[in-house]
């Protein structure tokens, strides 16, 4: 069945004038003024649209194609990167701009077993249509949930009546917690390490074997050892860069806001000195659009190092993501950062060979450039000696849903679930009983109670068809059921996937649809499961279906089959 | 290769060279892998998106695409392991779930469907999406999303093969789609309808639109497909015609040398027009007592008021008694023929042997006068050989490319995507014209100049380079006469005086001349804009120095590429349509070449260079040329001040006109003779790269027309001439009797070949695709360097006539449209005759979009729509000179070039009346 036609509109198409949708001119002045005196350089195009979004609260398809026309390129260039990313709202001829102000309510697993869908039912009801509510994904903010954006600002443990009092004092800007500022970071001292670095103090080789032997691995969700990715790095000749992905976007992550949020300069610190390492000329920045009071943070702090003199070994440049979870895919960040849809791309060649622009990229998540200091500070011996179950170094756990306490919690690598909610968390939450966990985020799977008592690290889940990856805890109890955990995440996946291959794209929505059903076809389900694993080229399709396999094998009872 | 390394296959070992994928290799070893997203064909790269050919690849964790997957050594790969096997079946089950059914499909023979047979796959078990919608915008494409699988080849055909940059893909996950431009309906957005989507879909989503039945249903079964040529520009591409009930289904683009699988719109789809009502089939002999009237239209619909039907026998005898007629009672000299750079080479030969041999005199000639003329003049003056030095195609091997006075993406749409791939990879692309045009997007600099003043530009140029030292003495000084005759008269013109002229700044002027002179490699293309100018001999001399004192010339990726108009603008030229040379641009009145001619032909030739064609109108009006004999060429429209052209055209004492059509020139006729149309023919044409390349016929003559070669016979042997040829083997085998630029070319080998780029030293060997390497075919061996003085354009706008006019084409039209809107797709496209104006000047002028006006110049006037166009300057109005009913020719400048004998198509002063001005002044 088609939902409709599309037919030659002859208020369009006319001999009168060239082909196509012309560029109206009042648009262009538009356009060229906010431009400004920007570069109109590809790259730039997602930064360019944030401004026409943030300038009129939405964009038309005549400033589209006016930006088009101006950045010299093809609209539907344009058009694809402007309705690739959730945060542009896209105005086509005929159709009504949004309201001005727009509601967000998170709806990712933790939310939602806070109570996001009454919430969202319950603001659609109480508010008129001078508001836009939508639904979107995680936020960062899971410690806290559930959790609403009205315009900029966050509403924590949101309710109507918070959202309302926001509403009504026109609260739409983000709150910038207090955070360790630069001159009492420097008291502490912050940036001598650096300061070593730049004056020949310390040698690049001595840094790559502190940190080796400190055994720090990526903490964005791979676990690749930083000291040997610094090495591979510097092997590639030619002008390198480093690219960090600040786009936490793994649901039930939050540990990057919180260290961003709270000492941003030990981030930057650990930051420079890895550009330092890699000699790579300029720093990318990749920063979620979730977190503005972060990007407003670090743009004052970025200004302040350089104006100290920190940060002349090379450019740092702060780009904003646009609400993608894809986007935190390292090689589709760098698409984006390019100004592109972000695309996760083939591999090999790997991102440290051929990465940002095609050159050699080191890409670092943030929490892992925030340790760089302090290792080098205690010794590569403090960190590793940490550790529980035969596990070696710190891990920051993000830890939400039943616990009593949830929040970013620093604890040894191997620690189980069973020790992290009864030592870290306080013990489940009142008339909670723990039921199972996601160990690792959305695509990290879910175990359940009786598998508390593996220790929580790269490479020890796996067996279990699971893995850690930002460690992002999500801790369910009896009162919550596995299907609609895993209908929420494959929701997720498929809301997120970004369309490029088969098994990705159709798989997370035929999925859905299978999950939706209330008997499931078991046997199509995990063949299904096994080529979107088999066959996606990134980790989001291959890990989507993590959460369908593990509640087929451990929580047969929430389900019933076909 | 050395570098080869093996791995296993299936248990098998197989060799692979560095660079080759997994697929390629498994391909080479007769292994079939399902393919969707990847095309084996030059210019897609392989995206690796819709994962139907997974392979497993032992010790990795997932599996692999292999169409992007390159193997390395040792590696043990398996197509046919479990995993890899239930994968590539589930993916095409995923993607067949939202399919239309099989027998409901709207192309049953597409890649997918072949592939879904072959791998047994019948049933999807997954609940379906809802489908998006069909959209019927456009009158050539059907766009059919429910049958889209995101394998993104549509957007790789618009946005990397052809570079039109229409397509994209729109959203993200499950909610991505195909879109044009905005998410506009096709029809309605700036897609150029070169069909690269539409052969590179593979399910049917992108479909021509006549292949299906008003549900959406296939009913494209062709009964013949074959191979032959696009008849339209000068590119030459190659294409495959399928055809059903003796009528072209659709056309696709064979992997010929200038095309590689590329099409444009016109032929695409312009392929109806020999099957339109107006096609002639019956010979035509002037009724008794019609009067010829000059400015008289004749509806091409209905011969009949002018011309009663006759049998091939009487009309044959018409014909050639009438000329015989003139030649026995005031010679060779009152006779004159046009032949046309449309039909093959053979034809070409013919119309000139005819015009020599039997009508003895050399007043033949055929629009390459109205074209490159006074390219050709530059060139044969300087470096004594006509044709290009590179093909288009060595765009990709520059560093630099210049195009200047051409617009290729409108009239060598697919040469034009060889220069777009080059920018993309980087190659700085240096645009230069007056009109702004797509290609300057792609363009490291645009310069727009102001009309008229290309040699005040490119003198800036050359003074830059010999001042700044930017030369290669040791070219100069090896390879060059001239030089310090050139370096004394640059120095007028240094660009901080000639910024005034042309309206560029010097520093600019500055920057590109280094940029060109200071490149390893650079290239010079170039159209019409220069050559169709009173000084376009000069313009074409710029660019010959320009290359010859940087030494830019003879190697790859270098040199000089007048872009040739017609499909066969080369080949006719080569084979002897123009006026003072034999084949070969062998003089006239060399007596050598003379006896050569004179023995073979068995008669005495004309010793003196012929007229041209606005030469013969001039002498039809003084009275002096009475009769003509044309084949195919229409200067009714196509001469400048069409008025004139068609004044004299009238006072013809007897006109014979073969053609397809009752064409504005054929309306004067005495004898119309029904000829054959491209598909219908067989014959060699050579295209602007020198690549003489074969047509083939695919459709049989309707009615009573005949094949062009057989009819000039018949004119000939009625002339006495006894010609004996049994077709064009025959012909083609003669000029190779003489014409050394077919040498090793033989029909044979084209047949088997299809194309042969000349020169060519032997039937085994590849011809020479770069010539001068080595020196130059001039006496002595040098290119002789010749300064340009700074001419204005004859006509310079004035209180009377405040505007420039300029002529030109449309993408979608042909040369005078007498093909072209006879096409149903490219007369839908582009159905009206515009004026395209600035949208300032139309509100100086207080017009608006869709308004008639009045274009007037000193010779004539047309009433017309205005089109709001921003890249024409203010101050310039653009009509294409395709629409008879506002013919742009009716405005020209007929002031000729000295030296070419070309027109000033490109500048005449005209004023632009409004409805209400027009009133006033009448």
């Amino acid at each position: 069945m088609s939902i409709g036609r599309k037919e030659k509109r002859m208020d369009k198409s006319s001999p009168f004038f060239p082909k196509g949708r012309q560029v109206e001119e009042g648009a262009l002045n538009q356009i060229k003024n906010l431009l400004g005196n920007r570069p109109r350089r590809t790259d730039l195009l997602v930064e360019h649209l944030h401004l026409i979004q943030d300038n009129f609260g939405y964009i038309t398809a005549k400033h589209l194609a006016a930006l088009a026309q101006e950045m010299r390129m093809a609209m539907a260039e344009v058009f694809e990167v402007a309705t690739f990313y959730a945060h542009f709202d896209i105005v086509l001829d005929g159709e009504k701009p949004p309201p001005k102000l727009t509601i967000r309510v998170c709806d990712s697993l933790t939310c939602e077993l806070m109570g996001a869908k009454k919430l969202l039912r319950s603001l659609k009801k109480n508010l008129d249509n001078t508001v836009r509510i939508v639904r979107a994904p995680c936020m960062g903010r899971c410690e806290t949930s559930p959790i609403c954006e009205v315009g900029h600002y966050h509403i924590n443990k949101a309710t109507l009546k918070k959202v309302i009092k926001a509403i009504d004092k026109g609260q739409t800007d983000p709150e910038i917690p207090p955070f360790k500022d630069f001159n009492s970071y420097k008291t502490d001292g912050g940036y001598l390490l650096l300061e070593n670095c730049l004056n020949k103090k310390h040698t690049v080789d001595e840094l790559i074997e502190v940190l080796s032997a400190s055994g720090l691995r990526g903490l964005g969700g791979a676990g690749f050892p930083t000291g040997q990715k610094w090495k591979i790095v510097r092997s590639y000749e030619g002008h390198r860069l480093m690219a960090v992905n600040a786009d936490e976007g793994e649901p039930g992550t939050f540990k990057d806001r919180t260290y961003l949020e709270s000492d941003p300069h030990r981030f930057l610190e650990g930051m420079l000195i890895a550009a330092w390492v890699v000699e790579a000329k300029e720093i990318y920045i990749y920063l979620r659009d979730e977190y503005p009071g972060i990007r407003k943070t670090l743009l004052e702090q970025i200004s302040k190092i350089k104006s100290e003199g920190l940060s002349d070994h090379t450019t740092i440049h702060l780009r904003r993501g646009a609400g993608a979870y894809i986007c935190g895919e390292e090689s589709a960040m760098i698409e984006s950062i390019e100004g592109k849809r972000g695309l996760p791309r083939h591999r090999p060649p790997y991102v440290a060979e051929v990465g940002l622009f095609g050159r050699p990229t080191l890409v670092q998540n943030v929490e892992t450039l925030y340790w760089i200091r302090e290792i080098f500070e205690r010794g590569p011996d403090w960190f590793s000696s940490h550790g529980r179950n035969g596990r070696k170094g710190l891990r920051s756990f993000s830890v939400s849903g039943r616990v009593r306490e949830p929040g970013v919690k620093l604890a040894p690598a191997g620690i189980t679930m069973r020790e992290l909610i009864d030592e870290y968390c306080g013990g489940m939450a009142e008339g909670h009983t723990f039921k199972a966990y996601l160990p690792g985020g959305a695509s990290g799977g879910i175990l359940s109670a009786e598998m508390s008592n593996i220790p929580l690290d790269f490479g020890t889940l796996e067996e279990h068809g699971c893995f850690i990856g930002s460690a992002a805890i999500v801790a369910l109890s009896d009162k919550d059921s596995t299907r609609d955990a895993a209908l929420n995440l494959m929701r997720f996946f498929k809301d997120e996937s970004c369309g490029q291959c088969t098994p990705c794209r159709v798989g997370t929505e035929k999925a859905t649809k299978l999950m939706e059903q209330k008997q499931w076809d078991e046997d199509l389900l995990r063949e299904l499961s096994n080529v979107m694993t088999d066959a996606s080229i990134c980790g989001l399709g291959q890990a989507a279906s993590n959460p369908l396999k593990m509640v087929l094998d451990h929580f047969r009872d929430d389900i019933t089959f076909k | 290769m050395s570098d080869s390394f093996t791995f296993t296959l299936n248990d098998m070992e197989v060799e692979a060279s560095p660079g080759e994928t997994i697929l390629q290799v498994a391909h080479k070893a007769g292994l079939e892998i399902p393919h969707l997203c990847y095309a084996p064909k030059p210019g897609y790269r392989p995206d690796g998106n819709c994962r139907a050919c997974m392979v497993e690849i032992e010790g990795e964790r997932v599996l692999a695409a292999s169409c992007i997957r390159k193997p390395s050594k040792g590696m043990v790969i398996s197509t046919q392991s479990k995993r890899a096997k239930s994968a590539r079946s589930l993916v095409f089950e995923m993607l067949l779930t939202d399919q239309p059914t099989q027998d409901t499909a709207h192309q049953p023979n597409s890649n997918f469907w072949e592939w879904t047979r072959k791998m047994d796959i019948k049933n999807s078990r997954f609940p379906e999406r809802e489908s998006p919608a069909t959209d019927t915008s456009h009158p050539a494409m059907a766009v059919n999303l429910d049958a889209c699988i995101h394998c993104n080849l549509c957007v790789r055909a618009c946005r990397e093969v052809q570079v039109n940059d229409v397509i994209g893909m729109s959203g993200r996950g499950v909610g991505s789609e195909i879109i044009f431009d905005l998410g506009d309906p096709m029809g309605d957005s700036t897609c150029v309808a070169c069909g690269e989507c539409v052969q590179a879909c593979p399910t049917g989503a992108l479909m021509p639109a006549n292949l299906l039945d008003k549900d959406g249903i296939y009913i494209g079964d062709a009964d013949k497909q074959v191979k032959t040529l696009c008849p339209y520009c000068g590119v030459g591409c190659q294409v495959t015609f399928h055809v059903k009930d003796d009528q072209i289904l659709f056309v696709e683009g064979r992997n010929g040398p200038a095309n590689e699988n590329r099409l444009c719109v016109k032929g695409r789809f312009g392929f109806d027009y020999p099957r339109h009502p107006h096609r002639l089939t019956k010979p035509l002999i002037r009724k008794e007592g019609t009067p010829k009237i000059a400015d008289e239209k004749i509806d091409p619909a209905n011969p009949s008021s002018h011309f009663r039907e006759a049998s091939w026998e009487e009309a044959l005898d018409r014909a050639a008694a009438g000329l015989k007629k003139i030649l026995d009672a005031e010679g060779g000299q009152s006779l004159c023929g046009f032949g046309s750079a449309k039909g093959s080479n053979e034809e070409a030969y013919m119309v000139q042997k005819l015009v020599r041999q039997g009508f003895q005199t050399n007043n033949v000639d055929h629009c390459t006068r109205l074209c490159h003329a006074s390219s050709v003049a530059a060139l044969m003056e300087g470096v004594n050989s006509g044709a290009v030095t590179a093909p288009f195609t060595a765009a990709k091997d520059a560093d630099v490319i210049i195009v200047i006075g051409a617009r290729p993406e409108q009239n060598h749409p697919v040469a034009a995507t060889f220069l777009k791939n080059a920018a993309k990879e980087g190659k700085q692309l240096i645009v230069m014209d007056p009109r702004g045009q797509e290609l300057m997007r792609h363009a490291t600099h645009s310069l727009r100049f102001k009309p008229g003043s290309d040699v005040a530009l490119l003198n800036g140029m050359i003074y830059t380079i010999i001042e700044e030292g930017l030369t290669d003495e040791q070219f100069i000084t090896g390879y060059t006469e001239g030089y310090e005759d050139l370096k004394k008269s640059i120095k007028d013109f240094p660009p901080e005086k000639m910024d005034n002229v042309c309206g560029i700044k010097a520093n600019v002027i500055r920057e590109v001349a280094r940029e060109y002179a200071k490149a390893k490699k650079s290239i010079i293309f170039w159209g019409m804009g220069i050559s169709q100018s009173i000084h376009g001999t000069d313009n074409a001399r710029c660019l010959i120095a320009l290359s010859m004192i940087t030494g830019q010339i003879g190697r790859p990726g270098t040199g000089l590429h007048p872009l040739r108009g017609q499909n066969n603008v080369q080949g006719a030229s080569d084979a002897g349509l123009i006026p003072w040379v034999y084949p070969d641009y062998k003089s006239v009145e060399n007596d050598e070449v003379r006896e050569i001619y004179e023995d073979l032909w068995n008669r005495k030739l004309d010793r003196g260079k012929g007229l041209t064609v606005v030469e013969i109108m001039n002498q039809i009006n003084a009275g002096t040329i009475h009769g003509m004999y044309v084949m195919g060429e229409n200067p009714a429209m196509s001469d400048p001040d069409v008025s004139h052209a068609r004044a004299g055209l009238s006072k013809l004492r007897h006109l014979v006109v073969q053609d397809l059509f009752l064409t504005e020139t054929a309306a004067f006729a005495d004898v119309v003779l029904p000829a054959s149309a491209f598909p219908e023919k067989s014959g060699t044409f050579t295209n602007t790269n020198r690549q003489v390349q074969m047509g083939r016929p695919a459709l049989e003559l309707p009615g009573d027309a005949r094949q062009d070669w057989w009819i000039i016979q018949e004119i000939a042997n009625r002339l006495g001439l006894n010609w004996d040829y049994s077709g064009p083997e025959d012909v083609y085998d003669e000029m190779r009797q003489t014409m050394k630029s077919l040498n090793g070319i033989s029909w044979d080998r084209l047949e088997a070949e299809d194309s042969v780029t000349y020169p060519c030293d032997s039937e085994n060997t590849p011809g020479h695709e770069i010539i001068f390497s080595n020196g130059y075919p001039t006496a002595n061996g040098r290119a002789k360097l010749v300064p340009a003085k700074v001419t204005p354009p004859d006509e310079l706008p004035d209180k009377d006539f405040p505007l420039v006019l300029t002529t030109g084409r449309v993408l979608e039209h042909w040369h005078t449209g007498s093909m072209t809107r006879r096409a149903t797709t490219l007369n839908t496209l582009e159905s009206t005759a515009t004026a395209s104006i600035h949208p300032k000047q139309m509100l100086e002028i207080g017009v608006d979009p869709g308004e008639i006006v009045r274009v007037e110049s000193r010779r004539g006037k047309i009433d017309i729509a205005v089109r709001a166009d921003k890249d024409v300057p203010e101050g310039m109005i653009f009509i294409p000179f395709c629409f008879n009913e506002a013919a742009a020719n009716l405005l020209t400048n007929p002031q000729l070039d000295p030296f070419g004998k070309i027109p000033e198509f490109k500048f005449c002063a005209v004023r632009v009346g409004t409805s209400k001005t027009v009133e006033a002044i009448s």
